[in-house]
């Protein structure tokens, strides 16, 4: 075959020298092949040495390429000089140079009042209590206390649906019914069509005093008049945690049971006939099987976890439950734009910024430490 | 069909799982086979308690996922009234349809939904073409600033302003009190294109090169042997993209409160069942009290509500399954 291909190479290497530059259309089989390798050959001499002909067939590309840069520097990045922001006591004037310049600097101000260290040093003067002295800070400073709710919530919410969607991936792939298996497929992936607004108001009417769960407690007699979850600030994590279960387990097993199907049938065989059971062939080939797509996706997710704290909370929080609700995306939204303090906002957004990059690269590196590929 | 040992998968593996070559003639192998096939049909004790625990957990799964759903429709089609009385599960107990009436007779909620009927096909539409055309500039292997441009945009899925900045930016850009804050904005977003890219650069490069040599230039190259060849990821992103429009609810409060022409369902619906919470969620107590207030009273109302919302998407998405698995997995294992 290659040989074949030399040698229409050598006999029509001025014909198609010639066509390829012209572009022009019709020719034999044979000649077609030998001309595409021809040009192929040239195409690479040309992408390492730049000719005028390879720009002007790129110019396309170069302009289209331009658009899309300076939509993102307008989109993407233009809002990072608005960090800025964060170290002025930020005025709007009439357009944003003017209010950029025009604003007072006034340094690290407005993170000093967002993490409020003197609280944390004072109680740590009277009370030599490291752990004692943090638990003073965070019942004082609000913003400690949204650091705080963010992670948590975050952590929850991702150790359980990962674990959930896990759970629900190898469970399903164990069915062998086809039709059982799409629908309860197809319903798994219902609620993440929904918005977190419906799911919420869904929540809502479940955990209502005519709701099904209350009437379930109270058929059982666990209570005697319905239960107000929404009142308590014990149970307001564990709900957003089951909400986020709820909407997402089935779409976030989507992965994992592709990733499932691409292990080696013959691994399973294999076991069988050592008299692997099914809980055994999961344990020691399912589970190792998927466990590079869990790395990469927990790798991904952990960089999420800030952002991840923002719709259910803010949906769903009341005045009750705010000491354990509020996250940072919600006390942006109300000291930054809410009470128009827009400096202390853009601080509290880059401290977000700056720790989800730190956790992202955080768990890149522990990814490939241990033997894992991480995402870069 | 004789084995070959060399090429059957099934001995090969054996010998990989039981340490070095396998040294089983062919014969062996197929007595093993049709052991291994006798194993999966006879089930001991441990098999049945697996698939019986493993099917209870699944229809529990189904149950809870389907049941606040169908309980929300039931409440819909009751009667406003009766159903402050609680116990509505499955079914309607009182049939009416008033509550679908007020909803369709609200101002607002009219509004919303042609906005959003509006920006989501345009939003898509827009979204589709801008994501496509970037993914097919970065996935050129020919092309000049391939990786720098590649680099630049993953930048953006990790590194953002904040709300704050965000919005003081579309302030100036006099996006805020205006329809094309839900379009312009989120034109592009990172993730789709890497997705859109990864299955392009999956195409064979033969492809563009003979295109090339019929004197294709590059944007002919992507309406007419690339997009067709994307349908299929095209379909993923156009529904990725569609469902995040009909569902978003924050721009709208965030930069269009003011506005009540450009409100979006979402929006509306936010704001109907936070008027009801703020009302109190015991609804049971007051029954005398809210029905006094209105005549159609809100938990049927807002159910009403809710289902006009979630339907369009209900209707779709099972047709639209393979789409969303195929793209899924791309984007989530590759990133």
């Amino acid at each position: 075959m290659a040989y074949e291909n030399d040698q229409n190479v050598n006999i029509e290497e001025s014909e198609s020298n010639q066509a390829s530059n012209a572009s022009a259309g019709t020719g034999s089989g044979a000649s077609n092949v030998a001309r595409k390798n021809d040009y192929y050959e040239k195409s690479l001499k040309k992408s390492k040495k730049l000719s005028k002909g390879e720009l002007k067939r790129q110019a396309v590309l170069l302009i289209l390429g331009g658009i899309f840069v300076v939509y993102g520097l307008v989109f993407y990045y233009l809002p990072l000089l608005g960090w800025v922001m964060a170290f002025q006591n930020f005025k709007t004037k009439k357009n944003f140079w003017e209010s950029i310049s025009k604003s007072k600097f006034v340094g690290l101000g407005k993170f000093k009042f967002l993490f409020q260290l003197g609280t944390l040093k004072e109680s740590f003067e009277e009370t030599h209590n490291i752990f004692k002295s943090i638990k003073a800070w965070i019942d004082q400073a609000d913003f400690i206390r949204t650091i705080r709710n963010t992670f948590g919530m975050g952590a929850l919410n991702l150790v359980s649906s990962t674990v959930m969607a896990i759970l629900f991936a190898i469970l399903l792939n164990e069915v062998k019914n086809k039709y059982g298996k799409k629908f309860v497929q197809t319903v798994s992936y219902l609620p993440h069509f929904l918005s977190w607004i419906i799911v919420t108001g869904i929540l809502r009417d479940v955990l209502s005093s005519t709701g099904i769960v209350n009437d379930i407690l109270r058929l059982f007699h666990i209570v005697d008049d319905s239960y107000n979850f929404f009142m308590h600030p014990l149970w307001f994590w564990p709900i957003v945690a089951l909400s986020n279960i709820w909407k997402e387990t089935g779409w976030n097993a989507i992965i994992y049971l592709a990733a499932i199907t691409a292990i080696d049938p013959c691994l399973y065989e294999a076991a069988e006939i050592d008299g692997a059971g099914r809980l055994n062939k999961i344990r020691y080939i399912t589970l190792p099987g998927i466990a590079p797509t869990i790395i990469i996706l927990l790798v991904m997710n952990i960089g999420n976890v800030l952002n991840a704290g923002f719709e259910v909370q803010y949906l769903l929080g009341n005045g009750l439950v705010q000491k354990v609700s509020q996250t940072i995306d919600i006390y942006v939204l109300q000291w930054g734009i809410g009470k128009g303090d827009f400096s202390l906002g853009t601080a509290a957004g880059i401290f977000k910024s700056v720790v989800a990059i730190a956790l992202i690269a955080i768990s890149n590196t522990i990814a490939k430490k241990s033997g894992q590929s991480g995402l870069f | 069909m004789s084995i070959n040992k060399k090429n059957d998968e099934f001995a090969l593996n054996y010998g990989a799982t039981h340490g070095g070559e396998s040294d089983l003639t062919a014969d062996e192998i197929k007595r093993l086979k049709r052991m291994a096939k006798k194993n999966t049909k006879r089930m001991d004790a441990g098999g049945w308690a697996f698939v019986i625990i493993n099917t209870i957990f699944l229809v529990v799964f189904t149950v809870i996922t389907l049941y606040p759903i169908l309980n929300t429709v039931a409440y819909s089609f009751n009667d406003g009234l009766d159903a402050l009385r609680g116990g509505i599960y499955l079914l309607p107990r009182k049939i009416s349809f008033e509550s679908y009436k007020t909803v369709f007779n609200m101002h607002g909620f009219l509004v919303g939904a042609k906005i959003t009927v509006f920006r989501t096909l345009l939003g898509t539409l827009t979204s589709l073409i801008a994501n496509a055309l970037l993914a097919f500039v970065i996935s050129r292997r020919r092309f000049l600033f391939r990786s720098s441009l590649s680099l630049f945009w993953v930048i953006t899925m990790y590194v953002n302003g904040g709300m704050v900045p965000v919005m003081v930016l579309y302030k100036y850009l006099g996006l805020t009190g205006s329809f094309w804050v839900y379009v312009v904005p989120g034109m592009i977003s990172a993730f789709n294109v890497m997705v859109l890219r990864t299955y392009m650069e999956d195409l064979p490069d033969e492809l563009e090169e003979s295109a090339q040599l019929d004197g294709a230039g590059y944007l002919t190259i992507f309406l007419r042997i690339i997009s067709p060849l994307c349908k299929p990821v095209y379909a993923t992103i156009a529904l990725f993209v569609a469902v995040w429009q009909w569902n978003s609810w924050f721009d709208a409060m965030l930069y269009n409160r003011l506005k009540p022409e450009y409100t979006t369902l979402q929006y509306e619906l936010m704001k109907l069942l936070s008027s009801v919470s703020k009302q109190g969620g015991n609804a049971g107590t007051s029954a005398t009290q809210a029905a006094a207030s209105t005549q159609v009273t809100t938990v049927s109302v807002r159910s009403a509500a809710s289902v006009v919302t979630m339907v369009p998407i209900i209707c779709v998405y099972p047709f639209l399954q393979r789409y969303f698995v195929t793209g899924l997995t791309i984007g989530g294992v590759k990133g």
